[in-house]
Formats: structure tokens, sequence, C-alpha cells
């Protein structure tokens, strides 16, 4: 089996704050590894410097991976009262791909229908984002991500504060991403949402507390 | 953040592409008729077709007969002052748009941000004292001034813990401070017949701009509206935060400084040619969201077009109320920005 990204003695600092300490890991390729641990562990600054967006002070990132890291950010993230709508959203996820003068073409509109679709929300089309409720919200973002096609899903507690079907529906959804061959990981604070990983990164206030292959 | 929650679910607005088209080129039609009529108004008397045929006799080389009062008064004066006001509504609409969507905040804009008093004490120490006065000129002054401004705003917000409410109390602390440098510098300095005094440089004024001004102002504008339209799809980006738009694809850092020297640029550019005038930048972008929508492709042209016919009828209002005495025109736009300002922090009273 063979790692998507290696972490070597990765150290991670937020201003004067250091967030992760001397942090060795590797994600799998092509599986759902969860990031587990507490508020404050780290878990989406770790996700952050996955994604490439947050640069260690120092260790080695190597990566395998071939297209650019699609991140889905924190719900509460993303300011609620943003005035654009749900495909504007997802639209925004195909700008990487996007031709001279940012026009999208029919194939990516295309791909943002799909993704629309795949979970759900093409009713919502239309709809702006500040008008959703929190679990389409988060749909909404991660069909964003899903729009972006890469072959390295980062999310960062995509099924947190959803009722059961809603997680269950998330968790449905990773599988798939999975099975065509994504690397997916995915952070929680809640056990039981890293139940259908195959790889588990626990940590512990920015140190590796346990690494887990299933 | 870039605009105030409506309470209640409401349609998307500005969606359809004849609907753009309609706004742009109405708003083009409008600003184009705005410009002719605001010059037949003052104590002379000027008609449309006078204005038709200077303008014919200048640019298309006609040889119409035409008073030479009237050819001076709207060659010389109306004529640069409409098109200075034109480019500083859109300048300062577009750099209101640019501040709002990268601090994520509805109520930037480069007078309550403090950057134009900035650039105010930068075009005073090179006009007054003559700072650098060989290389630099008044509008290099006036950028270097809005850089520092911009700095410390951010600095003083960052260093009060952040957030939308520190940011506008940062502005207000920078623009007391760079407004008393610039009255200081002229009350210390300036000869009693230094041309422009502390009004203009606090309040903004048109009185006595020309075509050299019309010119500088015409290209930032200009300028400015290409790099927006350029970076619409960043502009968008940063209203989802930085981690999103570096994870789309942007290169925040190098983006977020092209936007800032841009916004710095354009609001120099006004500054040294008009003086510091307020609230413009802060009410055009929310207007233009109503007629626009909220992506950044659609409301470029539009805030550049509307801050343009704002700014003809509000200084063709000002000159006119108190004729002949004019108003600067910085006490009108805060009369109209004020109140403006007021609903948008009303609306947002939870987050501050």
């Amino acid at each position: 089996m063979s790692n998507a990204i290696e972490l070597v003695g990765v150290c991670a600092r937020h201003g004067a704050v250091a967030v992760l300490h001397d942090l060795t890991a590797a994600v799998a390729a092509q599986r759902i590894t969860a990031l587990t641990g507490p508020n404050g562990s780290g878990k989406s600054t770790l996700l952050g410097v996955l994604s490439g967006v947050h640069r260690p002070a120092s260790g080695s990132v190597r990566r395998t991976h071939a297209r650019r890291p699609a991140l889905v950010v924190q719900r509460s993230e993303v300011p609620d009262a943003l005035p654009i709508t749900v495909r504007q959203t997802v639209a925004m996820g195909r700008w990487a791909h996007r031709g001279a003068w940012g026009r999208l073409s029919r194939e990516d509109r295309a791909v943002v229908d799909r993704c629309m679709e795949r979970l759900g929300i093409t009713a919502l089309a239309d709809r702006r984002l500040s008008t959703l409720s929190g679990g389409q919200r988060q749909r909404a973002l991660l069909a964003q991500g899903l729009a972006q096609e890469s072959d390295l899903l980062l999310l960062d507690e995509p099924a947190t504060g959803l009722d059961a079907d809603a997680k269950a529906q998330i968790a449905d959804l990773l599988a798939e991403e999975c099975a065509r061959g994504v690397t997916v990981v995915h952070a929680t604070h809640e056990p039981e949402d890293a139940a259908g990983a195959h790889h588990r990164i626990a940590l512990s206030e920015g140190r590796l507390l346990a690494e887990v292959v299933r | 953040m870039t605009l105030a929650a409506p309470a209640v679910a409401s349609p998307p607005r500005g969606g359809t592409r004849l609907r753009f088209l309609a706004v742009g080129l109405g708003s083009l039609a409008l600003l184009l008729a705005s410009i002719g009529a605001a010059i037949t108004l003052g104590p002379a008397d000027v008609s449309l077709v006078n204005v038709r045929d200077i303008l014919l006799n200048h640019l298309a080389g006609a040889d119409i007969p035409v008073r030479v009062s009237k050819e001076a008064i709207v060659w010389q004066d109306r004529l640069p002052r409409a098109l200075v006001a034109a480019a500083c509504g859109a300048g300062l609409g577009l750099c209101g748009l640019i501040l709002q969507s990268l601090l994520r905040n509805p109520l930037a804009d480069p007078y309550v941000l403090g950057i134009s008093s900035g650039a105010s004490s930068g075009a005073v120490a090179v006009a007054i004292l003559g700072v650098g006065s060989a290389g630099l000129g008044v509008p290099g002054g006036a950028f270097i001034g809005s850089l520092v401004s911009f700095a410390a705003v951010l600095l003083i917000a960052r260093l009060a813990g952040g957030g939308d409410d520190k940011l506008v109390l940062a502005g207000i602390a920078v623009t007391q401070l760079f407004s008393a440098i610039t009255s200081f510098v002229i009350f210390a300095f300036a000869d009693s017949d230094a041309t422009r005094g502390v009004m203009f440089w606090l309040l903004g004024s048109l009185e006595g701009v020309r075509w050299d001004g019309a010119a500088l102002c015409g290209a930032a504008a200009l300028a400015g509206t290409a790099l927006c339209l350029a970076r619409a799809h960043v502009l968008d980006a940063f209203a989802f935060g930085d981690d999103v738009a570096a994870s789309l694809g942007v290169h925040v850092r190098r983006e977020r400084a092209v936007l800032i020297t841009a916004a710095a640029l354009l609001t120099a550019a006004m500054v040294s040619v008009a003086g510091a005038i307020g609230f413009v930048g802060l009410v055009l972008p929310h207007a233009a969201r109503f007629l626009a929508g909220p992506l950044h492709l659609r409301l470029v042209p539009v805030t550049a077009l509307v801050g343009a016919v704002f700014m003809v009828w509000v200084d063709a209002v000002s000159r006119l109320a108190f004729s002949p005495s004019p108003l600067p025109i910085g006490v009108s736009t805060a009369l109209v920005g004020v109140p403006v300002f007021v609903v948008i922090m009303y609306r947002r009273r939870r987050n501050l």
C-alpha cells in the first residue's frame, strides 16, 4: 500500500503559537483516513498542512498524489451571510480549471450539475447560502470540494452538528469517492464518525497520539 | 463577509445575463447623459447644443462657431470637472469593493479606514513641506501616505485582537491621526496663498480641477476597473476566507498584495486631485450589489458605472446648492454616506 502524503517531523505554528509538534505520519493512498482528537488538538492545522495551504515551520511533506488537493473547510469558517447561491458556491470549485477569461466551459457546468445532483441539492441551486440550514450548507460545501475533481479530498468536521441521516449520507459519499480511487482525509472530534475509516491518525495537543491502520 | 444578511429568504438578485446587460448598458448611457447634462448646469448659461458643438470642435475637428466664454467654461472648467467626478466615483467605489472583499468587512472604505487621510498627509508632505518633491510628486506622496496608513490600520486592528469592530476603530484612530498631521502641516508651514487648504485635504473638493487631474484620475479609474475585472474571481474567493481561497487555487499572499497596492494607488490618485472624499467607497458597492448581485465579474463594472453617475450628480448638486459659493463635495457625500453606514451597522448589529 502506497502513501499519498508522508509527513516527517512536521512542526506548524499560527503566528507565535506552535500547533503541531514534530509530527510524523502518513496518509494512505486511495483510503479513508480519519484525523481524530479533541478540539484544539491541531486537526484543522494538519489538514491545512496536508492541503498545502498552511506552510509548516519545519519538517518535510512528501506527496505522491497527482492533483491539487480539494479542501472542504469547517462550515463555521464560511460566513453564514455570504450572499451567493448554491450553484455559484459549487462552481467556485471549477476555478482552477477555467480558461483565460475565467469563463466556465460546458464541461465545467456539467461537473457542477453532477456534483449538486450527487449531494441532492439540485433543487437548492438558486438559493442563497444564507437561506439554507446547516446540513444543506454543508452539502453545498462538499459539492464544491467534489467539483474540484481532485485525487485528494480533505474535509474538516464534515459531519459535525448533523443528524444521523445526514451523517450516514456523508459517510456513504466518502466511501464512494474512495472506491473511485480518491484519497480521503476527514477530521472529526466524534469517535463514532471515524468508524468507517481505514486508517486513523489520533492527535493530542499537536502531537501524534496513535496511528491505527485497519 | 461582504453584505449584511437578509433576515428572510430572498430570491437571488441580479441573476440573469439579460438583466446584467440592461443594467450595464443602461448605466453607461446614463453616465454619458449625466456628464452632458451636468455640464449645462451652473450660473453661466450653456445649452446641450453648445456642449455638443464644443465637443465636436475639440474632438472631431469641426469648426462650429461658439462663443469664446462658453467654450472656456465647458472645455476648461466643467468638462474636466465632470470627468474627475466620474473617475472619483468609479475609483473610490472600486476601492471600497476591493477592501470589503479582502477584509471581509461591509463597512470597509478608504475614508472610514483612514487610507484617504493617509493619502492627504502624504500629498501635503510633498506639496507643502517639499519632502522628496523632485522624484515623488504629489500623487506619489499620496500613494506612500495611503500605504502607511493602511499598514497602520491593519497593525492596530491586529494588536487589538482583530474583528470587524476593531478594524473600524483602528480606522477612526488612524483617520484622526493623519487628519491632525495634515492640518498641522498646513497651519504650521503653508504660506497664506497655498491654493489648497485644510478643507480641501480633509473633505475633498472638485474646485479648480483641470485636464491634468482628469487624465490622472481617468487613467487610474480605467486601470482599476481592468484589474478588478481580471481579478474578479479572486475577489469572490476572498469573501470565503483565505483558506478556502487558497484551496481553490488562489495565490493568497500575492493576490492580496496586488489588490492592496491597487486600492492604495486608486485612493492616492483620487486624493491627490480631489482631496479626501468620504463614504463613496462605502455606499457604492452596496448599491451595486443590489443591482448586479454579489459576483464580482458583474459587480465590478456596475460599481464603477454607478459610482461615476452618482458622483457626477453629487458634484452638480454641490456646485448649485449654495451657488455661487460651492459646497465641498465631501460634505454632500458624507450626508448621503453616513446614513447608509448606520443602516449597515444596524443590519449587522449581532456581529458588531
